[in-house]
């Protein structure tokens, strides 16, 4: 017995392929100019980044991101002068713009921030709303519809709706600038998200599976950690990917709600352009840099989510 | 290996009794088959014993001991699903391997190789231990299923329809196997059907049960001829047994009461017709190759049973029908002695 239905699928012709084919390209192109733009911007000079025409083609120069990582401070040419020859090539660069390197700048700490507070609370939310999803779909839980759509409701308003009452109960609770403070909130932003994906994907899991495990001498939790889990991956790498995308993008709460030592790039980012004129190319380069994380992590993750996709031959 | 007894057990799922005051005792290394149509309550009589379900009421003693509180895991038994058998992100191996990693027993690493591999020889699946489960058919599927069961030596098995699945050339092999492993083990098992094939060959005792209600128990041989009243009668038999109101034929000797006979092949004598008298026409003969199904209509009735392949009756002929000792079953449906 063959447990593999074969289905009959209609085979597109090579000349819908084509078209789709094309049409795919060229959004793809579309998509990707803006962030091109921005990669090939950080590698500019300062004056080829405001040059009119914009300049294609470029001598490519680190000074975007010399300029990102440091502060600097203008002197006179006698004083530059006057000091020992340059040791490091951010060094030489800066001085030719009659500058010196003052100290390193935010921008590292920003990012350091930006990573505890988006994984931090990604990890809450999904942590979180796979433990409530599971009960949610195992338990008789009492009026478990009327939570479930409570946490629904959690995501009617934008949640920068509520900007204010948080901003003063932070101020309250001395969360205000602190890495706890947004891992909190952004994990309460997401938790409604994850409970409702992942109650999905678990409620496709048969119940056998545990029940098995508990009568071969599991406990429910380690049966939940050695059957569920594992089957649940795809649907987890999805709401983790979503959870993280958020939580990584958002600028309103971090604008209003961080400033010091829990600043997050994307509100960080914005600033380096007042620091010694219009600095284009140190904002591309702490943009591009930004982007690689979360490019990082969806890549790593469509690995497991295609292999949910091809996993299959389940028995129904 | 272990008995165990019920004792008594109610289990409700709203308003929906899903076992009526069950009474069951199974004995240790006993083959009991519960029989019975779909929601007569045998698949929830198995979670009540894994420990899936909790009984409304009414105790279970596993081994001696009440067990009714226990979780699922301190009960030890062995559960075969009827679907969704194996874990699809583990190997074959693995899924063997479950139950003896658990950590309720701790075995080790080598002690479970051997275990396995033992079991993997006796449910003949061996050479596949290293596939992933999903890339088995479905006889292979259900052997490892069953063979997962098997690495342990539980207090019971429990059994729910696990052939069922499967086409029928599979279903008869597995049904040999697992009599022979049954044997072989001394194992005390509770398997559920709804196929009476199943139930003849391979239990000890057949417990019949509808609507929640264990109706009879006993010897298949006692359950298939000494049925306690209608329900269990129409259960068992192939053709199934015809049931026929007093006064169509002749059938002096029924005791007071009787409403209906229950006539099974080997209750009816079928003469073609001399001159004269006639019960009833063939209607049609079924031919099936090593047997014929012979259709006749007697009044208003149809009547089924088993004929020789080589009858020389056909279509038309006018028959004389006789009781052999039949069935009686009075108007409350109970047999009649």
């Amino acid at each position: 017995m063959s447990l593999t239905t074969a289905h009959s699928v209609v085979a597109p012709s090579a000349n819908s392929k084509r078209i789709a084919g094309a049409i795919i390209i060229a959004y793809a192109l579309i998509s990707i100019v803006p962030l091109l733009w921005i990669f090939a911007t950080s590698f500019k000079t300062p004056p080829d980044s405001i040059a009119y025409p914009p300049k294609i083609l470029f001598q490519p120069s680190l000074e975007g991101y010399c300029n990102l990582f440091t502060t600097r401070t203008r002197q006179t040419p006698e004083y530059i002068n006057s000091l020992g020859p340059a040791t490091t090539f951010c060094d030489e660069t800066t001085r030719k713009r009659n500058m010196v390197i003052a100290g390193p700048s935010n921008f590292l700490p920003r990012f350091v921030n930006s990573l505890i507070i988006a994984f931090g609370s990604t990890f809450c939310a999904v942590f979180l709303g796979t433990l409530s999803a599971y009960g949610f779909s195992r338990f008789k839980v009492p009026l478990a519809d009327d939570l479930l759509f409570f946490i629904l409701s959690t995501r009617f308003m934008p949640p920068i709706a509520v900007a204010i009452p948080i901003y003063l109960m932070y101020r309250e609770l001395g969360l205000s600038d602190t890495a706890l403070g947004m891992i909190l909130l952004y994990t309460a932003v997401n938790v409604s998200l994850a409970v409702w994906l992942l109650k999905g994907f678990i409620d496709e899991i048969p119940r056998e599976y545990e029940e098995a495990a508990m009568i071969d001498g599991y406990t429910r939790l380690q049966a939940f950690w050695r059957t569920v889990l594992p089957q649940a991956t795809t649907g987890i790498a999805a709401t983790a990917i979503f959870c993280l995308i958020f939580a990584w993008n958002e600028y309103a709460f971090a604008a209003l709600l961080t400033s010091g030592t829990a600043q997050t790039a994307p509100p960080f980012i914005p600033t380096i352009i007042g620091e010694g004129g219009q600095d284009w190319p140190a904002v591309a380069a702490g943009t591009t840099i930004f982007l690689v994380p979360i490019l990082v992590f969806t890549i790593l993750l469509r690995k497991q989510l295609l292999r949910g996709i091809t996993f299959g031959a389940v028995r129904k | 290996m272990a008995d165990v007894h019920i004792k008594n057990v109610t289990k409700s799922f709203g308003d929906h009794v899903a076992v009526d005051g069950l009474d069951l005792h199974i004995s240790d290394g006993e083959f009991v088959v519960l029989l019975g149509p779909t929601g007569a309550g045998k698949t929830t009589t198995l979670r009540l014993i894994a420990g899936l379900e909790r009984p409304d009421s009414g105790t279970i003693e596993i081994g001696g001991h009440n067990a009714t509180t226990l979780s699922p895991a301190e009960r030890d038994t062995a559960f075969v699903f009827q679907q969704y058998s194996l874990y699809p992100h583990l190997s074959v191996f693995d899924n063997l391997a479950f139950p003896l990693r658990s950590p309720a027993r701790k075995m080790p690493e080598d002690q479970i190789r051997r275990r396995v591999e033992e079991v993997a020889k006796m449910v003949r699946i061996h050479h596949k231990l290293a596939n992933r489960s999903t890339k088995l058919s479905g006889g292979e599927m259900q052997r490892v299923a069953i063979g997962r069961a098997l690495v342990r030596k539980p207090s019971i098995y429990l059994m729910d329809e696990p052939l069922s699945s499967l086409d029928a050339k599979l279903r008869a092999d597995l049904r040999l196997e697992l009599k022979r492993i049954q044997t072989e083990l001394g194992a005390t098992m509770l398997y559920v059907t709804h196929d009476q094939i199943e139930a003849m060959t391979m239990a000890d005792r057949i417990g019949i049960l509808a609507e929640g209600v264990l109706v009879q128990i006993g010897s298949p041989r006692t359950i298939y001829s000494e049925p306690a009243n209608l329900h269990v009668a129409a259960r068992l038999g192939q053709p199934a047994i015809n049931l026929l109101p007093t006064g169509l034929l002749p059938d002096g000797g029924a005791p007071a009461g009787t409403k209906t006979i229950g006539a099974r092949t080997e209750h009816l004598t079928i003469a073609k017709a001399a001159n004269g008298h006639a019960d009833g026409v063939v209607d049609w003969v079924e031919h099936l190759g090593d047997q014929n199904h012979l259709h006749v209509t007697v009044g208003q009735k149809k009547l089924v049973t088993l004929t020789d392949p080589d009858t020389d009756l056909a279509q038309g002929d006018r028959v004389v029908i006789r009781y052999r000792s039949p069935l009686y079953f009075g108007a409350d449906g109970q047999r009649l002695m």
